[in-house]
This record gives structure tokens, C-alpha cells and sequence, in this order.
């Protein structure tokens, strides 16, 4: 046996009491961790349109879900709890009891699997976001082209709240034709010098959107003519900081969910730690219980364990049983071949209302 | 004739005494929350974070002690304990409630005050939005822009606002300029004045680059084409409506709450003429008689009239058969000392 504990009637009365609360505790943490999946995944779902693909998902998908199961698991946890002390209503847990130990397993693992899925994904997040602003900034002009006309607003609401600019940096902007055709003035000998400047016949400038302007900046916020020093009274492009955010969003954007998922780190393994020792208590009450129902006096000691043999042989137990019903599984199809056989032909049959006495294996139409 | 009897079984007496507990403890939730709201408007719209924080506290203590009598209420024995001290209870829980509405009225009323306090502070703040440099006002400007940027606002009454006042730092202009110094001589002051605006009065929904600077001269785009460019709203009125729709919130929540509170004082009430009347049958098995008010709201009135009239004449009690009334004020030991005896025999 492993780790085995004696348990006298008032222990398995007090183990039956805490485990109840613990579970009814249990229950709560699944639900928090269902509301934190659907905090992350509305998160996510705000900022879509500047995500590419959607594969940080599964990170949210997994705590709504788990969530979900952990609370119906810890209920039926509570049930078993009160019945535990009945010896009349207890035994029908049995065959349930196993496949909830196996869920419970499940349930950690992939509570696990989240924490370590939230570090491993930043790098696709990073990439998604890279591409996702990439367009955004690329049809920032396109406000009249359906589809794209509201990108505009939705980079300048995100560099203004996310204090950001461009990509990487400010940069970025002096790359693309941010300034749509219809508001140029092609009269304008400026303006036909700028196009014709570059291959592709666009109007680049070194200029950024106003929502790149710091309100913490000293000075009324210069948005034009950035690289030319003599533009602008007392300006050095090189010394000046605080003029233009100097992060870009897909800096700010991953740090701002990578903060999120993290600081969801410790409360996540605080379910795990909840579920584990759910888990470890009820397998000791099931064992004690049903060690107590055993004996001739059922107010007696009984034993508890969390195994039955050594660890090594339960493997083994497990392993035969698994192949056992594979091997059921296995012999079952030989021998209903001949069933299914059977209902392809009442199908042909049923057709020309004539009911198939007998199983006669006949080719499907 | 009572106001509002009912009569009650045993049953029912104790289903009141429970149900009244139950309400008690709600009360302290919503306590708590007027507390709680009041710690969070604590960024001061006037006084009335101050009476939401009291009226908060003054709540939970006052359901917290009435969730105590009412579970006790429900056994005759034990309400014998707090039979003294419900009246007092009942009466000061009825002052605590129309202090209750009384603050629901105010921030009602609050609009008138906060739109002059609202127009001096604005002003202000744009008059010394370019002074980033002067120790005490250095984050004016900031303060402006983020203003402008979440309330989607622009200048005071309008984005012409920003046309009479200099809004660069004269730190930020070129002197030697010509064109800077026509400006400055052509207004009495010495201000740059020019028909720009900041960066802060762009709108996001534009469809087109924000056109801040040279707003009067523009020939680019008509007026109303332009109005779209900026911010429409003046932030007066942006900070006026967004205050007043929070008071008003606030009041509706502090109504509901004060209805509720009279409904458990009234349930209240009922309870304790519902017991006293038991106590006064002297069976606790049978049924009684609640009400509201034992005589009708005249008489009540009346007697409580009385009462408070001859409180500083105690010794002058008119309706007592026992008592001499005396004739002239210096024969008022008399009745004292008729009362001795009447004592000791």
C-alpha cells in the first residue's frame, strides 16, 4: 500500500466535512479560472483587427473550458462527500469515482499545459502582431475602401492608448503613404516633387499620424518635417525624445498581454494546488470508506491509502486492463460484421418494402 | 383606530422576524457599497463623497445591529431584552433615512455649481498650457491634452477658444523671425495668436490626416467639412454632462437604496407592535395584532404634541387624578410633597 493512513470513525467524519468545503473551494476556483478565460479571450477579441491569426487563443479557450469541467468535477465531488458516510448510498459512486480521478488528472495537466503555452506563445504573438500592424499601417489611408475604412481609427486609438508609434518605432511611418490621394493638392510643385522622388510614384513624407504625439512633451507636438533640424526653431532630430512616443505597438501590444498571462501565472498553479489536494483527499476518503464498509464494525479503524499496490504494479494493473479492453474491442468487429451486414441489407429491403428475414451478407447499392 | 393593522399568527410573526433579518443583511451590503461608491468619487465633486462615505458606515452599523434584533425577535423571551430599546432604534433608523433621501435630492441639484467651477478651471488650464517650464503649472499641459483626448473635447466652449490665447512657449519661437514678430506686435498683449489648435482637438473618427494649423485660412476643405476634423464639443460641456450623468446614477442608486430601508423599517415596525401586543395578551401561542401608528395620525400627533410641550412641567401633569393642580407658581412644592405622601403610604 502506499502511503497509508488509519482512519478512525470521527477522522473519516472530519475528512468527509473538509473535503466538502474543499471542494465546494474547488468549485469557485473553476469559476474563476472560466472568468479569466473570458477576460483574456474579450482582451484578445478587442485588438483583432491588428492580430493576424488567431493561435494566442487556445491559451484562453483552454481556461474557459477547463473551467467550465473543474466546476461540474468539484460538484460532483461535494455529492460524493455527502454521501460518503452513508453506507447505503455510497456504493454507487464506485464506477464514477475512477473516471472523476482521471478527469481530475486531465484537468491539472492541462492547466499545466496553459502556464507553459502562455511563455511559449509569445513568439507567434510577436509575429501575428508584426503582420497584423504592418497592414494596419499600410491602409491607414484607405478610409474609403470598405472593408479597410476603419483602420484609421483603430491605429490611432491604439497608438493613443497604448502610447506607441508605428511597428517598430516612429519610423516606420516615413515608409508608407499615410495621406490619402484624395487630400493632396496635385497642383502643388512640393507635392509632385515628393511623388515623383520615389519608383513607386507615392507620397512619402517624414511625417507621422498626430495620434504618434506625446502629451508629455514640453512642446506643442511637431509632427512634419521630423528629420529637417532647420524646419524648426531649436530642434535636433537626433536629441529630441519626448516629442513622439518612442515604443512601437508591437512592443507595447505583447508586453501589455505578456504581463497579463503572467501575472494569471501564480492563480492558475493555485487551482492546481487546490485540485491536486481535492484529488488526494478523495481517494483517501474513498479508500477509508470503503475499508470501513469491509469490516464487521463499520464504526471501526480503517486503513486509507492512495494505492493499492506499489506504484509500479498499479502500472502494470493499469496497462493489462487498458489492453484487455482493447482486445474487446478488437474481437467485437469479427463478430459484428455480420450485424452491420445485416442492416445494409434491411436498407435495400426497406426500400422495396420487403423485410430481410434472415442476416445475407448482399452487396450495398 | 390603528393605521395599517395587521394581524399576525405565530407562524407568521416568527416568517417576519427571519425575512426582516434577511433584509437587515442586505442593507449592510448596499451599505457598504454607497461606501464603497464614495471612496471611489473620492477625487472630489464637491461634498458629496463625504456624505456617501457617512451614510455608507452610518447604514452597515445600523442594519448590522437591526439583523441582530430581528433574530432575536422571533422568541418572546428574548425579545423582552430589546423591548426598550426598539422605539429608539425605530426612531433613529426613520431620522437616518430622510438624511438618506435628503443626499439622493442633492446630487440632483449639484449641476448649477459645478458649471462655473467647471468654466474658471478650464480656462485656466489653457491659459497656462504653455507654460512647461513654470514650476506648479508644468503639467497643465499634459493634463489638457489627455483631458481633450478621452473626453473627445476641444477648448473651452469651442475649438476657437485656442484662437485667443498663445498656446506655444515663447521658448519654442523663432525671434528673429519676421513673421513670428509681426504676429506679436499685431495684438495689444504681445501674444502669438495664431488659428491653430493642438495636436489634442483631433478627432480619430476623421476620415482624413488632422489638419491643425491654419484653420481660418484653409481653402482646401469647406467649413463643415472642417468641423469633422476636430473635436466639435467644447470640454466644458463634455466634463459637465460626463459629471452629471455620474450624479445622477449615484442618486438613483441612493434612492433605490432609501426605498429599501423603509421598507425593512416599516417590517420593522410592524414586528415590534406585532410582539408587544403578544407580550400585553400574554400568550405567546396566539395571534396579535402589528400597525403602523395605535391611534389614527391626528390623535398621534396630538399626544406627541403634549408629550413635548409638557416636558419642562413635570410637576404640572393635567390629566392625573392624583395630583392637586396648583393655582399660582409659588405653590408648586405642594404637589411634590402630596406625591411623598401617596409614596409612602
Amino acid at each position: 500500500m502506499l502511503l497509508k493512513i488509519t482512519f478512525t470513525q470521527q477522522r473519516r467524519v472530519r475528512l468527509a466535512q473538509g473535503l466538502w468545503l474543499m471542494s465546494w473551494l474547488a468549485v469557485m476556483s473553476g469559476a474563476f479560472i472560466f472568468c479569466l478565460g473570458v477576460y483574456l479571450k474579450t482582451e484578445l477579441l478587442r485588438r483583432a483587427e491588428v492580430m493576424d491569426n488567431t493561435e494566442i487563443h487556445v491559451v484562453p479557450n483552454i481556461l474557459m473550458m477547463v473551467g467550465l469541467v473543474s466546476i461540474g468535477t468539484n460538484w460532483v465531488a461535494t455529492r460524493v462527500c455527502q454521501d460518503s458516510l452513508d453506507a447505503s448510498r455510497f456504493p454507487r459512486w464506485k464506477l464514477l469515482l475512477m473516471a472523476w480521478f482521471a478527469v481530475a488528472v486531465l484537468l491539472c495537466c492541462l492547466l499545466l499545459a496553459v502556464v507553459v503555452l502562455s511563455y511559449a506563445l509569445q513568439g507567434r504573438l510577436e509575429e501575428s502582431l508584426k503582420v497584423g500592424l504592418r497592414n494596419g499601417i499600410r491602409f491607414y489611408k484607405d478610409t474609403d475602401v470598405p472593408g479597410r475604412c476603419f483602420q484609421k481609427e483603430t491605429i490611432d486609438r491604439l497608438q493613443m492608448e497604448f502610447r506607441c508609434c508605428g511597428n517598430n518605432n516612429f519610423k516606420d511611418w516615413f515608409e508608407v503613404q499615410w495621406v490619402s490621394n484624395r487630400y493632396l493638392d496635385f497642383t502643388s510643385k512640393d507635392v509632385k516633387d515628393r511623388i515623383r522622388s520615389n519608383v513607386d510614384g507615392r507620397y512619402l513624407l517624414d511625417g507621422v499620424p498626430f495620434s504618434c504625439c506625446n502629451p508629455a512633451s514640453p512642446r506643442p507636438c511637431l509632427q512634419y518635417h521630423l528629420t529637417d533640424n532647420s524646419a524648426h526653431y531649436s530642434y535636433d532630430y537626433q536629441a529630441e525624445e519626448l516629442n513622439l512616443y518612442s515604443r512601437g505597438c508591437r512592443q507595447a501590444l505583447t508586453d501589455y498581454y505578456m504581463e497579463m498571462m503572467n501575472s494569471t501565472g501564480p492563480g492558475v498553479l493555485s487551482v492546481i494546488l487546490i485540485q491536486m489536494s481535492v484529488l488526494v483527499s478523495l481517494r483517501y476518503l474513498q479508500t477509508a470508506v470503503e475499508g470501513a464498509t469491509a469490516l464487521e464494525d463499520p464504526e471501526g479503524e480503517s486503513v486509507g491509502y492512495l494505492l493499492e499496490k506499489g506504484v509500479k504494479e498499479t502500472f502494470e494493473d493499469v496497462k493489462a486492463n487498458v489492453l484487455n479492453i482493447l482486445k474487446f474491442a478488437q474481437v467485437d468487429p469479427s463478430a459484428a460484421e455480420g450485424s452491420p451486414g445485416a442492416e445494409d441489407a434491411e436498407k435495400p429491403a426497406d426500400n422495396t418494402t420487403e423485410k430481410a428475414a434472415s442476416p445475407t451478407p448482399s452487396p450495398a447499392s | 383606530m390603528a393605521v395599517g393593522k395587521v394581524t399576525f399568527t405565530k407562524v407568521e410573526r416568527e416568517k417576519l422576524a427571519e425575512v426582516l433579518c434577511l433584509l437587515n443583511w442586505i442593507s449592510v451590503v448596499t451599505g457598504t457599497i454607497l461606501f464603497g461608491l464614495g471612496l471611489f468619487l473620492r477625487q472630489g465633486i464637491l461634498y458629496v463623497p463625504h456624505m456617501l462615505i457617512t451614510t455608507g458606515l452610518a447604514a452597515c452599523c445600523i442594519n448590522f445591529f437591526g439583523g441582530k434584533i430581528c433574530l432575536d425577535c422571533a422568541d418572546t423571551n428574548k425579545f423582552l431584552r430589546w423591548k426598550l430599546v426598539m422605539m429608539p432604534y425605530i426612531i433613529c433608523t426613520f431620522f437616518f433615512t430622510s438624511c438618506v433621501l435628503a443626499g439622493a435630492l442633492m446630487c440632483y441639484g449639484i449641476r448649477s455649481q459645478m458649471e462655473e467651477s467647471l468654466f474658471m478651471g478650464l480656462r485656466n488650464a489653457m491659459r497656462y498650457y504653455k507654460d512647461t517650464d513654470t514650476p506648479g503649472r508644468c503639467n497643465l499641459k499634459r493634463t489638457v491634452d489627455l483631458l481633450q483626448i478621452q473626453f473627445q473635447c476641444c477648448g473651452n466652449t469651442g475649438y476657437r477658444d485656442w484662437f485667443q490665447i498663445q498656446w506655444i512657449s515663447s521658448r519654442y519661437l523663432d525671434m528673429s523671425s519676421s513673421a513670428v514678430v509681426d504676429r506679436m506686435r499685431s495684438n495689444v498683449e504681445g501674444k502669438y495668436l495664431m488659428d491653430g489648435v493642438p495636436f489634442s482637438c483631433c478627432s480619430t473618427f476623421s476620415p482624413w490626416p488632422c489638419i491643425q494649423h491654419h484653420l481660418s485660412t484653409s481653402s482646401t476643405q469647406d467649413e463643415q467639412s472642417r468641423q469633422l476634423n476636430l473635436w466639435r464639443r467644447g470640454c466644458r460641456q463634455a466634463l459637465l454632462d460626463h459629471y452629471t450623468g455620474i450624479m445622477q446614477s449615484i442618486g438613483l442608486t441612493v434612492l433605490l437604496i432609501w426605498l429599501f430601508e423603509l421598507l425593512v423599517l416599516t417590517g420593522v415596525r410592524y414586528l415590534q407592535t406585532a410582539m408587544e401586543n403578544v407580550l400585553r395578551l400574554g400568550d405567546p401561542e396566539s395571534e396579535s395584532d402589528g400597525w403602523f401608528l395605535e391611534n389614527s395620525l391626528a390623535e398621534t400627533a396630538w399626544s406627541n404634541f403634549n408629550i413635548i410641550k409638557n416636558l419642562g412641567k413635570c410637576y404640572q401633569v393635567d390629566d392625573d387624578p392624583n395630583i392637586n393642580v396648583p393655582t399660582a407658581a409659588a405653590e408648586e412644592e405642594l404637589p411634590s410633597q402630596q406625591v411623598q405622601v401617596l409614596v409612602t403610604s
